[in-house]
């Protein structure tokens, strides 16, 4: 059931946007984000859609793989759409009972919408293409110049790619766990609201002390290695910019251009 | 008859590419009161095996009967099998919970409906069963040695008052002193209590003392289930899947080619020092 969740998934093929330096998606993925908020109009979402899709085709991606994470978000999106549809003020379309739709908040729901749904996928576009180790990776590289305001960035890249490598872990400790305390004869499924709050502690309880103990044997065996942190440490696979890098750039800048005027215009 | 295997198959990741054929066609019978080794290598199935007769794993096909009741059936309660078939996981110790060793080891009888007083007198009865010395009741699961926290938590399993007790890798982790301890308690409870016992684990040496039973798994099959004497003579085969015989089984067949007249049923290290002793004396008077 835990599996099910495919946001933040890597999704293993080969693809021009896979072979990507990390720092071009981050950067992309942020610039594709403001973009979504800067432009208005429909012309400018039109740009923004067909720039994903061919993003999208070109990553060797099943569409219907990004889809199926999209559910989660689904809740969250109603709402929102709710919220515009029924509480903007402006000249009434329909009314009835004690909400109306007016044009306004029609207008405002459907940008939204289309604003979270591009925004999504395009953000699941890159977890998607770039495996957890690359995008911290990149994260760093592209934190590195805040290290004059003392921001740590190895340590928090670090953080980050602990956090991600143990998800899975955790994940199989808590199956196992569970089905340890099933077979002690818990029962998760039944009674009150309180009652399943309740049955959760056997299974809390030894997760926490799992994952203390686990990082303990971690930081314990990073501290064997000599680890001390980013300072003088050099990586295996330094990040370089290459040729196919460069383009990504360009089609970005390229996709910014082509938005702006189009909503300019129109 | 106690449990029965009825060409069970097991499949992890169901429709996927990634499929992987955990148990493939398995037919097995516990009798009442057996000591049964179940023997693999890792990834063999072996703790797929065991998940299964409990409950915790669907087979993807075939059927499990226990005490002549298909467990499949839709108004059989599982909650009823799981405290008459106790698992005791790997690391059991890492499901310890409590504030203290005795409201741990109360945890399964209460699930079971029984109320404080009689879940008290069941959990008193278990530890005292693993041999966990009083003065360590009311401490903290946490402050007690491995071998102790691990008696704690077969003592969980064995408050629910189960008829057949599985147990998982019970000597992972521990010295070997701590594993002879564990392993003798466990012989000592299917004496008393005609109980019937699994081990499950991957060392020969470790079941061939104590079960009058192995079941040697392999990629999901069985590919033994003999008494440990049949099984040990074919040492061979064993080590082609990466298992092995008992130590003394070597040392007997190596004394065997050089001409000494030792007995090549003994198992255990006790009969093996037997046999080799009359040996040696027979050379002598010679």
């Amino acid at each position: 059931m835990l599996r099910d969740i495919t946001i933040g998934q890597y999704y293993q093929t080969e693809s021009p946007v896979h072979r990507l330096d990390p720092r071009v998606k981050i950067g992309g993925t942020l610039l594709y984000i403001i973009s979504l908020f800067l432009f208005s109009g429909f012309a400018g979402y039109i740009a923004a859609a067909v720039f994903l899709a061919v993003v999208i085709r070109l990553s060797h991606v099943p569409f219907r793989f990004m889809v199926k994470g999209m559910k989660a978000i689904l809740f969250l999106l109603l709402i929102t759409v709710g919220f515009n549809l029924f509480l903007t003020p402006g000249t009434e379309l329909i009314s009835f009972w004690k909400l109306s739709i007016t044009r306004e908040g029609a207008e405002m729901a459907v940008t939204m919408a289309v604003r979270l749904t591009l925004l999504i996928i395009g953000s699941s576009v890159m977890t998607l293409t770039t495996t957890p180790n690359n995008l911290t990776d990149g994260m760093e590289k592209m934190m590195k110049p805040l290290r004059i305001f003392h921001v740590p960035a190895h340590e928090v890249a670090m953080i980050m790619s602990i956090a991600l490598r143990f998800i899975p872990i955790l994940l199989e400790e808590t199956d196992k766990i569970m089905k340890a305390q099933l077979a002690r004869g818990a029962d998760f499924d039944s009674g009150n609201l309180l009652q399943r709050a309740r049955s959760m502690v056997p299974i809390l309880v030894p997760l926490f002390i799992s994952a203390f103990r686990r990082a303990n044997d971690l930081a314990m065996a990073m501290e064997a290695r000599c680890y001390r942190g980013g300072e003088g440490r050099t990586k295996m696979k330094p990040l370089i910019y290459q040729r196919r890098d460069r383009i990504g750039y360009l089609c970005i800048l390229g996709y910014l251009v082509i938005g702006v005027t189009l909503s300019r215009i129109w | 008859m106690a449990i029965i295997f009825d060409h069970v198959n097991h499949v992890y990741g169901g429709d996927t590419p990634l499929a992987v054929k955990a148990l493939d066609d398995i037919c097995l019978q516990i009798q009442d009161g057996q000591f049964v080794g179940i023997i693999g290598h890792t990834g063999s199935g072996k703790s797929t095996l065991v998940q299964h007769m409990n409950g915790l794993l669907k087979a993807t096909s075939g059927h499990i009967y226990f005490n002549g009741e298909d467990i499949y059936d839709r108004d059989y309660s599982l909650k009823k099998l799981r405290s008459k078939v106790g698992l005791v996981f790997q690391y059991p110790e890492h499901q310890l919970f409590e504030v203290d060793v005795f409201s741990d080891v109360c945890f399964g009888p209460q699930n079971l409906g029984y109320d404080k007083k009689e879940a008290e007198l069941k959990a008193f009865e278990a530890l005292r069963k693993v041999g966990l010395p009083s003065e360590l009741y009311y401490q903290s699961p946490f402050e007690l040695s491995g071998g102790q926290k691990r008696r704690a938590a077969i003592a969980g399993v064995l408050a629910m008052e189960p008829e057949v007790l599985i147990l998982d890798e019970p000597t992972a982790g521990l010295d070997p002193r701590g594993r002879a301890e564990i392993l003798d308690q466990i012989k000592g409870l299917q004496t008393d209590t005609g109980m019937t016992i699994l081990l499950v684990s991957h060392s020969m040496e470790d079941v061939a003392e104590y079960v009058d039973r192995i079941v040697v798994m392999n990629k999901g099959r069985i590919l033994y289930d003999d008494c440990p004497k049949e099984i040990f003579a074919r040492y061979r085969e064993l080590e082609e899947i990466g298992l092995a015989a008992p130590q003394v089984t070597y040392i007997l067949h190596e004394l065997q080619n050089r001409g000494f007249q030792v007995d090549m049923n003994a198992t255990t290290i006790e009969e093996a020092a037997e046999t080799v002793a009359d040996a040696v004396r027979m050379r002598k008077k010679r």
